[in-house]
């Protein structure tokens, strides 16, 4: 045995720090550094957005409580505000959007998926898509210059005439009001429930189709028992999307509502909407207090807008997902 | 084969109908000769492609025809051709004379056709409903009034599945495993008392013990029923079928009773398919 | 007796088939009613003082809105210099380099600011651009459009970065290429005209905002000099003209709701049909 030194071989092990420096260089660290940060960022922007409504809000907020979401009264000159013609609006305009959209909309996304030769789906669906791009503010101009005069000469005293029993379709009918807020709106949704519904019907498996057809159904039946009840999850998933959509809107609905703060059973009366009243007043109000308000009708319908939202998407991914199994 | 024959007589018992289903035409197999398909020259086209060629092809009444051949041959293609499942393929056609005991299918309304011929698909498809609801969906379409629940029960007794789900009707069909699945669909398409049973390779996504409940329950229902069955599956045709037609490449070569075309194959592509040569 | 169900099954098939076609040609015609209406009604007012003059003082006829294309222009210009980079740099993290919980918290975050109403973001843009200074400019209207353009961008670009096959990138790191270098000079160039398409959907789409502007950028009779006055846009024009008493001013806002739709339609025309080439785009 000799006296020399054994060479070790052994790698002396590197400092984490040295390692972390190693990367930097290479600038993968640096990358994934940056575009976290980016990331962050739309969750820091968003954050602040409800952080915003709710201190801007705070006056309005602790002066009224909870009573501000059903007090009628919008009473700007004696300080004295209420949401609830304005919930009202928003909600009768986007459900009457509803009943119109929703039957035409699911019809027409039956014909596209169910019938129409696939090149002739396509191009339909891409017009459609189209559709869906239109500015709002241009849907408001078709909705004072059309809509409005239609309502007026011919819609409205056709509706009373047939159904002027009902408290729905009595009264004054200017031309303006919930139910031209309604038909104004229903054109905006319903490319996205065209859309959204062509989709998930093409998803269902066409053993399903298959099966029924080999019992002798018609075509109608194998569609109307058998497809829809499979794609059932996402269908109403894409009317909450649409329902969301439609609650959301502001300029097309502002133009023809009339802008009244009443609630009125009737549905050629003028009315208001969330978005509305805010779209006209908010560079108007004078005090802290009436900006307050108007912020947390902001609030409110961030709120509303929010959970329809999260539970239109996941129905939509339940249906990818599971197939629409009981 | 031997499981069946046993207790033949609790059988017959077991699958006695309790009540007729009005049928929509007359169920009469064609006088003259016992057939329920005669098929004449039938040529089948996708598009500007030919699928099956110059196929002529007798399916006797009350007994299971086979048809076995290598993939691709045309055997399914040739099965939808017979309830017209074909046309929901765009630009499909088919040349030749189909007749149903004695009429042509082509002329007759497809609506009814599917009623009378069944179908059942090579991956179990029940509907998203209950169990219940699924047997009873061909009934309900059909405005069939009375009583339901017999006929439920009676069709889930032929597909061998009453006794295990009986006190489940309500549960989802998505609740069964595979095999009892694909006998829902057997319930589901024999609820409508067809005359004739197509079934597309039934058992190919089912185990062994699966698939030998099903060729059970073939063996019952021949006496009301007209079966047509592809299979990849040989030895399954050799048990369970009474004649067996070999494919290749869209064309029949070979039409015989079963033994006979298994002992003594006439032409010597069906020898080299049944031996495994290739396929 | 079932004979008559066959035919009353038979019929009913016949009358619901026919009804779903005429209901989608029905929406599809309300497309062509807009374009037609707007061509109609537009055409005739649009001439050569609609894009270079300024409006006239209240109650005069003539004049353009010259300022409102221009403020269009410099709003969407600002929106993009703002958002799209984030836009970009947040797809990118959420396809190359993301964790999967911390991704799923910002895709959820992403989904969400898309979802807000429009006029939402304008009180935000609000609260954030114009409470602190007390006035309306174009920098807040850049500011809400930025906002908007986001969500847009992030599902775009992370969308067609993950189209990019792995084989590419795996080519790249074997020559010894770091991440980021793979991401930089193949990944990004190889998803480049997929995400620039995005990006232009997107600005297309806050082009037509018009609510957010409203009490961020205001509005403006005259030029807007620099960033910080409020300044006239086209849909904001189109809204005030539109609610006016002035068959003048609804003459102009024919016009403009003309030429903003036509830039809007053009641009997602020609994005999609881009798009549809390489692969289909989910809209909504």
């Amino acid at each position: 045995m000799s006296a020399a030194t054994t060479i070790e071989y052994r790698i002396p092990p590197q400092p984490r720090f040295r390692a972390f420096i190693h990367r930097l260089r290479e600038g993968d660290e640096v990358a994934h550094v940056l575009t976290l940060v980016f990331a962050a960022l739309i969750l820091l922007l968003t954050s602040m957005l409800v952080y915003e409504l709710w201190v801007n809000s705070r006056l309005s907020r602790t002066k009224f409580g909870w009573m501000f979401l059903w007090t009628r009264v919008w009473d700007p000159i004696f300080g004295n505000f209420g949401a609830a013609p304005f919930i009202y609006g928003t909600l009768v305009t986007a459900i009457v959007s509803l009943v119109i959209a929703v039957p035409l909309g699911l019809a027409g996304s039956i014909f596209l998926a169910e019938l129409a030769p696939p090149k002739l789906s396509d191009s339909i669906a891409f017009l459609i898509d189209l559709l869906a791009a239109v500015p709002s503010v241009i849907y408001g101009l078709l909705g004072i210059f059309i809509v409005v005069p239609v309502m007026r000469t011919t819609l409205g005293p056709v509706l009373k005439s047939a159904l002027g029993f009902l408290p729905l379709f009595q009264g004054r009918n200017y031309g303006v009001g919930f139910l031209t807020g309604g038909i104004v709106l229903a054109i905006m949704v319903v490319p996205f429930i065209i859309s959204v519904s062509r989709e998930v019907l093409l998803t269902v498996p066409s053993e399903q189709r298959e099966a029924a057809l080999a019992l002798g159904s018609t075509r109608w039946e194998s569609t109307w028992k058998v497809v829809i009840p499979w794609a059932r999850t996402g269908i109403m998933g894409s009317i909450f999307l649409a329902l969301a959509r439609a609650l959301g809107e502001t300029m097309a609905v502002t133009m023809v509502i009339g802008n009244d703060p009443k609630i009125s059973a009737s549905l050629f009366a003028p009315g208001y909407t969330i978005a509305a009243v805010i779209a006209n007043e908010f560079t108007e109000a004078t005090g802290d207090l009436y900006l307050s308000a108007l912020i947390e009708l902001g609030l409110v319908l961030f709120l509303m807008t929010f959970i329809l939202n999260g539970l239109a998407r996941l129905l939509i991914v339940a249906t990818e997902r599971g197939g629409g199994h009981p | 084969m031997t499981a069946a024959t046993r207790g033949n007589d609790a059988a017959a018992a077991r699958f006695a109908p309790p009540v007729r289903v009005a049928a929509m035409t007359s169920a009469e197999p064609s006088k003259e000769t016992g057939l329920r398909f005669q098929i004449s020259k039938l040529d089948f086209f996708y598009g500007s492609k030919q699928a099956v060629f110059d196929f002529t092809l007798k399916i006797p009444a009350n007994k299971v025809t086979a048809l076995i051949g290598p993939s691709g041959c045309g055997k399914s293609t040739f099965l939808r051709t017979l309830n017209r499942m074909n046309e929901t393929v765009r630009n499909s056609r088919f040349v030749g004379e189909i007749l149903l005991d004695g009429q042509d299918i082509s002329q007759m309304d497809v609506v009814g056709l599917r009623r009378r011929v069944g179908m059942v698909f090579q991956r179990p498809n029940p509907f998203p409903k209950s169990i219940y609801e699924n047997v009873a969906y061909g009934l309900k379409i059909n405005g069939y009034r009375g009583r339901l629940r017999d006929l439920v029960e009676h069709s889930l007794r032929r597909a061998a599945l009453w006794e295990e789900v009986k006190d489940y009707l309500h549960k989802s069909a998505f609740a069964l495993s595979g095999g009892q699945q694909q006998r829902l669909c057997i319930a589901r398409a024999l609820a409508v008392d067809p005359e004739v049973l197509l079934l597309d390779e039934p058992c190919s996504a089912l185990d062994p013990v699966t698939t030998a409940k099903i060729e059970e329950l073939m063996f019952h229902l021949k006496d009301s029923c007209t079966m047509v069955i592809v299979t990849h599956n040989m030895q399954q045709a050799a048990r369970a079928s009474d004649f067996t037609a070999f494919m290749l490449d869209g064309r029949l070569i070979e039409h015989n009773e079963t033994s006979k075309l298994f002992t003594t194959p006439a032409d010597p592509r069906t020898e080299a398919y049944i031996t495994g040569r290739f396929g | 007796m079932s004979r008559l169900r066959l035919i009353w099954r038979k019929s009913l098939n016949a009358v619901m088939l026919t009804l779903t076609g005429v209901a989608a040609f029905a929406v599809v015609s309300v497309l062509f009613l807009i374009l037609g209406y707007l061509l109609w009604n537009g055409g005739k007012s649009l001439n050569w003082d609609f894009f270079t003059k300024l409006p006239k003082p209240v109650g005069e006829t003539g004049g353009g809105m010259a300022n409102a294309i221009v403020g269009s222009l410099k709003l969407l210009l600002l929106a993009a210099v703002m958002g799209l980079p984030v836009g970009l740099m947040a797809g990118v993290y959420l396809a190359e380099f993301g964790g999967k919980a911390f991704s799923f918290v910002i895709r959820y975050t992403t989904d969400l600011l898309n979802g807000v109403p429009s006029i939402v973001i304008g009180i935000f843009a609000y609260s954030l651009a114009v409470l602190p200074v007390k006035h309306f400019s174009t920098f807040a209207g850049g500011v809400a459009l930025g906002i908007m353009v986001i969500p847009i961008t992030v599902r775009s670009t992370e969308e067609f970065l993950r189209a990019v096959p792995t084989s590419l990138r795996e080519g790249a790191m074997a020559l010894g290429a770091s991440k980021w270098r793979t991401i930089v000079t193949v990944v990004l160039p190889a998803a480049s005209g997929g995400i620039i398409t995005g990006m232009l959907l997107s600005l297309a789409r806050v082009a037509g905002e018009t609510a957010p502007l409203l009490f961020t950028a205001f509005s403006n009779r005259y030029w807007s000099p620099g960033w910080g006055q409020p300044i006239a846009s086209l849909p904001v024009m189109i809204y005030t003209y539109a609610i006016a008493p002035y068959d003048d001013w609804h003459r102009q806002a024919w016009a403009a709701g003309l030429v903003l739709l036509a830039l809007v339609l053009i641009a997602n025309l020609g994005c999609r049909l881009v798009l549809n080439r390489r692969g289909a785009i989910r809209s909504v």
